[in-house]
């Protein structure tokens, strides 16, 4: 057929266009982040402001490293509607560990992480051993998380303000100007590229989204990985809720209902789609980083709040439609 | 070609796609009142031109004319509007809604803005009758066979006032009756103001039913002829562009073998499997570097007992792998053993459509392809362009996207997959469906050459010439139970069809083991 010279000069021309192609779709979300920013600068004076862009990137950590665990789900074509309760629960627990037991700072840390692992743990073992589709086991955990936060809080906020550097968590700045909330996101999004990509994880996620069945048939125990993609983002919720509780020096059971909504946009913002087999981690940084910024900057023009929501909701629009638009022409 | 305007005519008609021109400058005229078979290899470009013509497509350069005037459907429902009906190799039916609530989708009778089911119900009885189809109108559609679901696409198709109706390998999944039920269905639509394009991989079928030949070969349109007076020698030259060894070589991969396997060792061994919609008790061996056909009718259970060995399917019964017990859950335990499958059904069980040749070549093996934890893609990029080299996989690129290569390709990528994992028990069902001659030549060659290399392959197919061709001993299952096992070189298809059709419970008849 074709000599080994001849395939391999082959292959190279295609690895070179279909990673052009990857990376266009970054370069549209990213393009229009540019705009978005771009828009705001001339439109207020105070949006290019340190202080304020700092505001949107402590805006985009938390929604942020939430989204990051999504994408996983997401990537097998399930769907995860705990992640915003199960972050407050994260919270609240790393306050019950540090604020009302007085276990040390590292212990409380982890124990936030654990509790983050343990809620994906169920939920894997809910989608894969039940066989409850996703958004049903996550929708029921969703509210098994609300209502624990205020059970075990009872109902009310839990302070950190006796334990010492653990607001530093969060508002401290390793980086000087740069606070390690943002770091820390950043951080959580490399690890979770390179898991997406790189490991076994990652891989068997996206094989799960594109055709579970061959996956199956193909010798891998889907049924196990699912369990192991979940609790993975689990973890990222776990760490939302510690560097929440950090940022407010507070852990508020009231909150964390809607942010999985936000995560969830941000992702497909970013280009995931929703049934699965494609996600890339830039996206949803990216993605993230368009929704704090939208809110943001019409927050500095004034805009009512409810017409926020209303933006908000017209650019989830659009950035899909593009992304359909971009997937037509490749086909 | 004719001097009165076609029925339905193609002129120059190309289309090219990311990487691939899968049409050149192609010609197709249908004549009124007749049936024109389309052939040619996969990759070819039949379904590309069935799909100008259903409207999915556009050409790129070319005209399409029907009855001699310009048309260009933007679409399937425009296309039938026009009069051409396509019967796709794919289902396109809802499960879960009944028979005539699929034929009448989109076109439901209304009363008031209701919806009449029951005069839905009578339309499709209407028509079954015209048409000779013992169908339920009431049934869901998951309830029926594979065969019951094309008679519905059928009757979908001819529901409409077709003049055209084009028919994409109608007989893949049916059996002998089946396929002349259909036959007659198709001498029952031609009539002087219609027409029919008829593809298939078939050479008897063809030759029974066509009257002329139009081929195809790498998206380029090589002849037309007339059915009567053109050998089947002749097509299939035309299509392969070479001469091409064809016919029945019963027992040919056997021939330096021994008969019947004796003295080698039992690689797998499965006794008395059991599941409780179908198989019941089934025992077989196989043995090193053997390959071991499953023959039988539609709904005999050769699929099923795939599924059940690789646990796929729950079942009882005892597995012995190398004369190891192993109890097998999941088809990641059957991995585990060795034991790869290869899908009838490859788009669904087989492939990551979405995704490139390496990902799917890499992804049986992946496990080994870490360090650290990390996937080493350069190592799968390797392996699969020795893959694509070894099996001489037709691919542009070993990153191109697994959906745009050719159903043979397809199949020697999911091959592939199972070579890189170095299973020894290959199961391989329905190798060559939907495959054409040239391609299903060279599969044959491959299962043949890693029988040689030791591997022990099993191999189900409805076709019995490729079972007489590949096996060196054939397992023959009527109704959930082997009826039979017979030697490659001494079986013919009359023997196989003896034991495939013992329906009943006499089943002190049954011989099994190496006996025959």
């Amino acid at each position: 057929m074709t000599t080994p010279s001849t395939t391999t000069a082959r292959t190279e021309r295609a690895a070179t266009r279909f990673g052009n192609r990857q990376q266009l779709q970054q370069i549209l979300a990213f393009a229009g982040l540019v705009v978005i920013f771009a828009f705001f600068s001339f439109a207020s004076p105070y949006f290019l402001d340190w202080a304020n862009v700092k505001g949107i990137l402590l805006a985009t950590a938390v929604t942020g490293i939430m989204a990051l665990g999504a994408t996983f789900v997401i990537a097998t074509g399930g769907i995860d509607l705990s992640v915003g309760t199960g972050m407050t629960l994260c919270s609240v627990m790393t306050g019950v560990f540090l604020a009302n037991l007085g276990l040390p700072l590292v212990v409380g840390v982890l124990g936030g992480l654990a509790i983050g692992a343990l809620i994906g743990l169920l939920n894997g073992l809910n989608v894969s051993y039940l066989r409850l589709p996703p958004f049903i086991a996550t929708l029921a955990m969703m509210m098994v998380a609300q209502g624990l936060s205020l059970v075990i809080s009872g109902t009310k906020p839990i302070y950190f303000s006796d334990v010492g550097g653990f607001d530093q968590l969060a508002a401290g700045e390793l980086v000087p100007g740069l606070p390690n909330a943002v770091l820390i996101f950043f951080a959580a999004a490399a690890i979770a590229g390179v898991t997406l990509s790189k490991t076994l994880t990652g891989r068997y996620a996206l094989s799960i989204g594109s055709n579970e069945e061959a996956t199956a048939i193909s010798g891998v125990d889907v049924r196990r990985w699912k369990v192991v993609i979940y609790t993975v983002a689990g973890l990222f919720t776990g760490l939302a809720g510690v560097v929440m509780a950090s940022r407010l020096n507070s852990a508020q059971p009231g909150l964390g209902l809607g942010y999985e909504l936000e995560a969830i946009a941000a992702v497909v913002i970013g280009g995931t789609s929703l049934r699965g087999g494609k996600a890339t981690i830039l996206g949803t940084v990216i993605g993230a980083l368009i929704m704090a910024t939208l809110t943001n900057g019409l927050r500095i023009m004034s805009i009512p709040q409810e017409w926020q929501k209303v933006a908000v909701g017209i650019v989830i629009v659009l950035a899909v439609y593009a992304d359909i638009l971009r997937r037509g022409k490749e086909a | 070609m004719s001097d009165s305007p076609a029925l339905l005519r193609a002129t120059g008609v190309s289309k090219s796609f990311p990487g691939v021109r899968a049409l050149d400058d192609v010609h197709l005229d249908l004549r009124h009142g007749e049936v024109l078979a389309l052939v040619g290899e996969n990759g070819a470009g039949k379904s590309t031109l069935l799909k100008l013509f259903s409207g999915i497509y556009r050409p790129d350069e070319g005209a399409m004319e029907l009855d001699g005037a310009p048309m260009s459907p933007s679409g399937p429902r425009q296309a039938n509007e026009l009069g051409i009906s396509v019967i796709h190799q794919e289902f396109h039916l809802m499960p879960d809604l009944t028979v005539a609530q699929n034929i009448f989708i989109g076109r439901e009778p209304r009363r008031a803005g209701l919806i009449r089911d029951d005069e839905l119900v009578r339309r499709a009885g209407v028509l079954f009758e015209r048409l000779g189809i013992p169908l339920d109108p009431r049934q869901p559609v998951s309830h029926l066979s594979v065969a019951g679901q094309q008679m519905v696409e059928i009757a979908k198709a001819l529901s409409f006032d077709a003049r055209v109706l084009i028919m994409d390998e109608p007989t893949a999944a049916l059996t002998e009756t089946e396929v002349d039920t259909l036959f007659r269905i198709v001498r029952d639509f031609v009539s002087p103001r219609t027409g029919v394009i008829y593809v298939s991989h078939r050479m008897d079928e063809i030759k029974e039913i066509s009257d002329r030949i139009t081929v195809l070969r790498d998206g380029r349109y090589v002849d037309t002829l007339p059915t009567a007076s053109t050998a089947t020698r002749e097509v299939i030259a035309a299509m392969v562009g070479r001469q091409l060894e064809t016919g029945v070589r019963p027992g040919a991969a056997s021939s330096g073998s021994a008969p019947g396997a004796d003295g080698r060792e039992v690689v797998l061994s499965v006794r008395g499997l059991t599941t409780r919609k179908l198989l019941r008790d089934v025992s077989f061996e196989l043995h090193r570097g053997e390959i071991l056909g499953f023959a039988g009718l539609m709904g005999a259970g050769r699929t099923e007992v795939a599924r059940a060995v690789i646990g796929a399917d729950r079942s009882t019964g005892a597995v012995e792998v190398q004369g190891r017990a192993v109890r097998i859950r999941n088809p990641a335990d059957a991995v585990r053993n060795g034991i790869g499958y290869l899908s009838e059904d490859r788009k669904r069980y087989g492939l990551l459509l979405d995704q490139d040749v390496v990902r799917n070549v890499m992804l049986s093996a992946l496990p080994g392809m870490t360090r650290a934890g990390f996937v080493r893609d350069a190592d799968g990029r390797r392996v699969a362009a020795e893959m694509v080299d070894r099996l001489a996989i037709r691919t542009p690129s070993v990153t191109q996207t697994a959906k745009n290569l050719s159903g043979g390709n397809q199949q020697k990528v999911v091959l592939a997959k199972w070579l890189v994992r170095d299973c020894d028990v290959l199961i391989v069902d329905e190798p060559t469906r939907g495959i054409d001659v040239g391609a299903k030549d060279e599969i044959y060659g491959l299962l043949t050459s890693l029988a040689a290399q030791g591997k022990s392959i099993i191999v189900i197919s409805s076709e019995l010439p490729e079972v007489l061709r590949l096996a060196d001993r054939v397992v023959v299952m009527c109704e959930g139970r082997v009826t039979g096992t017979l030697v490659g070189a001494d079986a013919t298809q009359h023997d196989i069809m003896e034991l495939a059709t013992r329906f009943g419970t006499d089943r002190s008849l049954v011989t099994t083991g190496d006996s025959a």
